[in-house]
């Protein structure tokens, strides 16, 4: 059976295996009166790339000042040179092994626990064959996401407090002492990652359930007929099947480790938590914009963003290496 | 059928669905339950919510929280000034993201992967907070309302997923055809693309509403005027840093009474400021769901 479409695509085909074969000066000129015809599309997207020139290009030109000694009135070029003595008074200050160590155990913790949240609520969520019951969950776990950082914040100010909160009410029906949770160092990390798996849960599940939803059907089928059970069926067939969507958040997220996010970390911190929750963003903005130490922030910043580059490059080569799936 | 159905289910196989909906119970328990605990406090007396006789339903049913937060002048400022920057920037969002994805899901589109590779890299690499505050403070847009919407216009993910869908569901044949009745590029896109891309069209307004609505990063560095302030950062006043009194915003006479409403007025306040976009979201999670899909594809 031919299809009309059929015939027109493979003369198509032809005609362009031939200009092909004629060499690149044709190809050129083809595309100059590619661009001549099509100049709106090219009008289009001049504003879109100034945005980018403008708010994310000339900011990385600026990042120079990091090398420099800013001075507001000789400008971002005009500054003098100092090479490396903001990078070299970081890596040296008392601060220095303080940040590394509390932006790494709060996104390491993060990482371990927000992570696989999400996949087993994914998993969980696959299993049940009551819908109403599945969309509910789905529902009411993705509902978190839309609170604001403040609004989460003070939401975990309140249900901490000595006075007002339910977790107080609990510890102290339990026949224990009110504790002012974010008072205490040691607790700061657990608050913060694990209020973010209730925020993000919800959220973070639903790729992996359009990524169940994906499977072959034919796999289960397979499965039933070799007397699978359930666990069996979700290590053999469920996890394989979302393996590439949680590879790539993976290395993602891998990509960003030294970055925490800076919104919820500085509303939730106070003078009592600072020692553990002084993370390399909050640090930057209160030297950098209320300490108007310009220059030493911007090389700790650029200390940070180059990390993270590097290190997912090197996460997505090694993803590369022991799996298909990678970034590019 | 159902009989050998029931035989194959094992004994384990319904331990362990039993465990899975525990599970599952457990989860929607804990998220549910700070909510309720929220909006019951907001909606019960002073007395009872500083007692910490609010368990689940509001205890001496009482709006005085949310009497006293919408007779507030710079909370109502707030929610003005939230409002004009989502409208506004989404917007400017929507039409530079469109005419952004549009142009590069054409393949013949010269300088396409060059492009794309440019807007990829600033989601990995940025050249920091300061100095995108040093680039915003030159172009004379610090303490504007411009500030609000300029710097945060174009997400790049939005970028690819807009691309992706344009891709996948305008036919080049349509194209072809409106070209050969001489219909312009941005005619084609105006009258023909658009109307087909209500779906991913309210996915960009949503995502792009919702991160600025709940945004207070930017107006925190950005901003001086008070009479600029969006809610979230009145909220963060309030809320957070406690500074305003409630003494000023109500004649209570009592320091008591004052403090009690100081407390309750919090509960109200979560609740005022995150009811709007609760309340859409039913109808929208369809779209956040497949937006959140599209951008799942690699592309």
């Amino acid at each position: 059976m031919v299809f009309p479409g059929m015939e027109s695509s493979s003369i198509l085909d032809t005609k362009a295996g031939v200009r092909g074969r004629q060499g690149f000066q044709l190809t050129a000129r083809r595309k100059w009166k590619g661009v001549k015809r099509h100049w709106q599309l090219y009008l289009l997207v001049l504003a879109p790339i100034a945005y980018f020139i403008i708010f994310k290009y000339l900011p990385m030109y600026g990042a120079q000042i990091a090398f420099r000694e800013f001075s507001i009135v000789k400008g971002i070029t005009g500054s003098d040179f100092v090479g490396l003595k903001h990078f070299i008074a970081f890596f040296e200050s008392p601060n220095f092994w303080i940040l590394i160590k509390n932006t790494l155990g709060i996104s390491v913790y993060s990482l371990i626990i927000g992570f696989p949240a999400p996949i087993l609520l994914a998993l969980a969520l696959n299993e049940v064959r009551n819908v109403r019951f599945k969309k509910t969950v789905q529902m009411v776990t993705f509902a978190p996401y839309f609170i604001s950082t403040v609004v989460m914040v003070s939401m975990i100010i309140i249900f901490l407090s000595p006075r007002l909160g339910f977790v107080d009410h609990i510890v102290r029906a339990v026949g224990l002492e009110s504790i002012n949770f974010l008072g205490v160092p040691a607790y700061f990390k657990s608050i913060f990652v694990l209020s973010n798996v209730w925020q993000g849960i919800g959220y973070g599940a639903v790729v992996y359930l359009a990524a169940l939803a994906g499977i072959n059907p034919e796999l289960y089928e397979a499965a039933k007929v070799d007397g699978a059970s359930r666990i069996q069926k979700i290590r053999h067939v469920d996890i394989p099947g979302i393996a590439p969507a949680a590879i790539i958040l993976l290395i993602l997220s891998v990509g960003q480790i030294m970055n925490v996010g800076f919104e919820k970390i500085y509303l939730l911190q106070n003078p009592l938590n600072t020692s553990t929750s002084e993370v390399i963003s909050t640090y930057v903005y209160k030297i950098g914009l209320l300490g108007a130490n310009f220059s030493f922030s911007a090389a700790v910043d650029l200390f940070n963003s180059v990390t993270n580059l590097i290190l997912l490059v090197v996460i997505n080569q090694f993803a590369k290496r022991i799996s298909e799936n990678s970034l590019w | 059928m159902k009989r050998a159905n029931a035989i194959r289910e094992s004994l384990g196989d319904r331990v362990f669905l039993g465990i899975i909906y525990a599970f599952l119970i457990f989860v929607l328990v804990i998220v549910i339950y700070p909510l309720i605990f929220v909006l019951s406090s907001s909606f019960s007396s002073s007395q009872a919510v500083v007692s910490g006789r609010v368990w689940l339903w509001p205890v001496d049913f009482s709006l005085e929280g949310y009497k006293v937060i919408f007779s507030n002048p710079a909370i109502l400022t707030g929610y003005i000034n939230s409002i004009i920057y989502t409208v506004l920037g989404v917007l400017i969002n929507v039409v530079l993201t469109v005419a952004l994805a549009y142009p590069l899901s054409k393949p013949t589109f010269v300088g396409r992967s060059l492009i794309m590779m440019l807007i990829v890299f600033t989601m990995l690499f940025s050249g920091g907070l300061i100095p995108t505050y040093l680039t915003v403070k030159s172009l004379g847009i610090l303490d504007t309302r411009w500030v609000m919407v300029l710097p945060g216009a174009i997400a790049v993910f939005q970028v690819i997923i807009a691309r992706t869908f344009f891709q996948a569901t305008i036919p080049k044949e349509l194209n072809e055809a409106a070209e050969l009745d001489g219909c312009s590029d941005i005619g084609f896109l105006w009258r023909v693309v658009l109307p087909l891309s209500k779906a991913i069209i309210a996915v960009l307004v949503l995502f792009h509403a919702v991160g600025t609505w709940n945004a207070y990063f930017d107006a925190l560095i950005y901003l001086k005027s008070p009479e600029l302030f969006p809610l979230q950062i009145i909220l963060r006043n309030i809320l957070i840093l406690n500074s305003v009194d409630a003494g000023s915003l109500v004649d209570a006479n009592q320091f008591a009474a004052r403090q009690g409403l100081r407390d309750l007025l919090k509960f109200s306040l979560i609740v005022v400021a995150t009811v709007p976009i609760l309340c859409i979201y039913p109808f929208v999670q369809k779209y956040f769901v497949q937006g959140i899909m599209i951008g799942s594809i690699k592309g």
